[in-house]
């Protein structure tokens, strides 16, 4: 399910005072599958944008296509974008209200007027996505889980409906390192299973060069990069312009480098990190 | 030597109420914090970092042991406003911690709140938000500013009351990679310039490479305590407890482990240049 943006332009509070513009000029399109993952500074237009994704927000000017349906046409029916295209907010579980966690799980599919056992089979399914039992969880309050559950329970709120594009804004902050990481491979085992597009909000650095196929770079709500990991980590002196950083290996080739070293600069990850400066220092000796 | 500003002697603690009751959270910790220290706490999530944090300004008391804020048993209920003076809290969320329509309304609530004269709550405040380097900011409504901005005030908030402490739970969980260097600045500068001392809790390793001890902390104990350097070399323990390592010290470990002389402990890039290029 393919996504795309032309001449998108957002501005908030328009004809006010407060008039801002979060969004200039975007034009983008995401094929069906992808897996992207943006980043930018705090206001650089993020969460903005993808609230075009799935018309909870619609442009000031420009046009918004999702499946081939013009969003911004008369008559749209956006209901029906919005089942297709799934939306994790920041801090889920702050969204969760069911006095069971199949109740708040089975919410979604239930009020799309599903039968009940298709909705208890959603739940069951959505539960496992996420690594969490159906039969141990279901009868349970989601207020009594631990935060890192509660966060996957409104996950699987999203993942029951069985959307074919995952947008996740942050879906791991807050979290620890376990808990993140969890939660990162859950993520990355859906979209290899179920082929699903998945877009990704991140300031990590490190997440994004490690998940993404592709990224794409915001800046006072313009795309400042879109390209491979390696294609936009080669931009060094942008990225910090922007405020955004390397991953922390990537630096360090890059730092080797200017040091006389003949390293492979496109190292995204500390496993790739190890093998070059094996293979170098090997050839040295 | 000089008693500790904050002593904690054989301190256990149990939840009574809520979500957490019956779990215990802390378990017999021993602790001392001396006047001007930059202490930083390392733990997962549920390690009982928080709570520990809750005891330095009585918000928790000990289900049995004791903590003494310069000299001040927090147990006692007298006390309490006398070692809320002294400890300042600063918390996660941002939004939660702001109250008034401006920043300097903001950082000169605490003071107000002390019965302090206008003329020195002016001078304060103007104090507080320079530490902070919030002055341009004094006119600003608080959420109009950035995760960063807004902790940066909460702080000054803090900094108006003139604690000997502040203490810091996971201030920059919430923030981008800009704001947490912001407010990381901010934390190495008050404890540096102004002597004020500091307990910074977090998940993040990077964060506690400026302090002067690191204490891990893992299911309710404290596992391992020292400089960063000497927690840092336990590069396997500290991966079994789920911390944050740094990818440069990951990769260190890794060389290590494939026969490179390259130590445990290496925290940053430039550290990790300097052992793979000895300056000639």
């Amino acid at each position: 399910m393919s996504i795309r943006l032309e001449n998108v332009f957002y501005r908030y509070l328009e004809g006010t005072p407060m008039e801002t513009t979060a969004l200039t000029d975007v034009s983008l399109e995401i094929q069906d599958g992808e897996f992207v993952a943006i980043i930018g500074a705090t206001g650089s237009g993020k969460s903005t944008l993808i609230q075009h994704f799935n018309g909870l927000l619609l442009p000031t000017s420009g046009r918004v296509w999702v499946d081939g349906v013009d969003l911004t046409a008369k008559g749209t029916q956006l209901r029906a974008i919005r089942q297709k295209v799934g939306m994790v907010f920041q801090y889920p579980e702050h969204q969760l209200f069911g006095e069971t966690v199949l109740e708040d799980v089975g919410f979604g599919p239930r009020n799309a007027g599903l039968p009940e056992e298709e909705v208890v089979e959603r739940v069951r399914r959505a539960l496992a996505y996420v690594g969490l039992d159906f039969e141990e969880l279901k009868d349970q309050s989601p207020f009594e889980l631990s935060g890192g559950q509660k966060r996957r329970v409104a996950i699987a709120g999203v993942l029951a409906m069985e959307p074919g594009t995952l947008i996740l804004d942050e879906p791991t902050a807050g979290l620890d390192p376990k808990g993140r990481e969890e939660i990162l491979d859950e993520i990355c085992a859906i979209k290899r299973e179920r082929g699903i597009t998945v877009i990704l909000v991140t300031h990590s650095m490190e997440d994004a060069a490690r998940l993404a196929e592709r990224l794409i770079v915001l800046n006072r709500g313009r795309i400042a990069l879109d390209g491979t990991p390696v294609e936009v980590f080669r931009q060094a002196e942008t990225l910090k312009e922007l405020g955004l950083g390397l991953p922390q290996v990537t630096e360090l080739m890059h730092e080797l480098k200017s040091m006389g070293w003949a390293v492979n600069t496109d190292i995204l990850t500390v496993e790739e990190a190890e093998e070059e400066i094996l293979r170098v220092m090997g050839g040295q000796r | 030597m000089k008693e500790p500003l904050i002593r904690f002697s054989n301190v256990s603690f149990t939840y009574a109420h809520g979500q957490a009751a019956g779990w215990q959270a802390l378990t017999d910790v021993n602790l001392e914090i001396h006047e001007h220290e930059f202490v930083a706490v390392l733990g997962r999530n549920g390690s009982g970092k928080s709570t520990l944090a809750k005891h330095v300004n009585a918000l928790l008391t000990p289900t049995s042991g004791r903590v003494l804020v310069d000299g001040l048993d927090t147990s006692d209920p007298e006390h309490v406003w006398e070692i809320r003076q002294r400890v300042g809290m600063v918390f996660q969320n941002p939004d939660n911690q702001l109250v008034a329509t401006t920043v300097e309304e903001d950082v000169a609530f605490g003071p107000e709140n002390l019965g302090i004269p206008s003329a020195e709550i002016r001078s304060r405040v103007t104090e507080a938000l320079e530490a902070v380097d919030m002055l341009p900011y004094r006119l600003h409504p608080p959420h109009r500013l950035s995760g960063g901005q807004k902790q940066r005030v909460a702080i000054a908030g803090m900094i108006s009351m003139r604690p000997k402490c502040i203490v810091l739970d996971e201030p920059t969980a919430m923030l981008d990679p800009a704001g947490r260097r912001e407010v990381m600045r901010t934390i190495q500068r008050l404890n540096q310039e102004e002597g004020i001392t500091v307990l910074h809790i977090t998940h993040h390793m990077d964060e506690v490479i400026a302090a002067d001890r690191v204490v891990v902390m893992d299911q309710g104990r404290i596992v391992l305590e020292g400089s960063p350097r000497e927690v840092f070399s336990q590069a396997e323990l500290l991966r079994g407890l789920n911390l944050d390592v740094p990818q440069v010290t990951d990769l260190a470990r890794r060389l290590k482990n494939r026969g490179l002389a390259i130590p445990e402990g290496v925290l940053t890039v430039k550290e990790m240049v300097m052992q793979l290029c000895p300056s000639d």
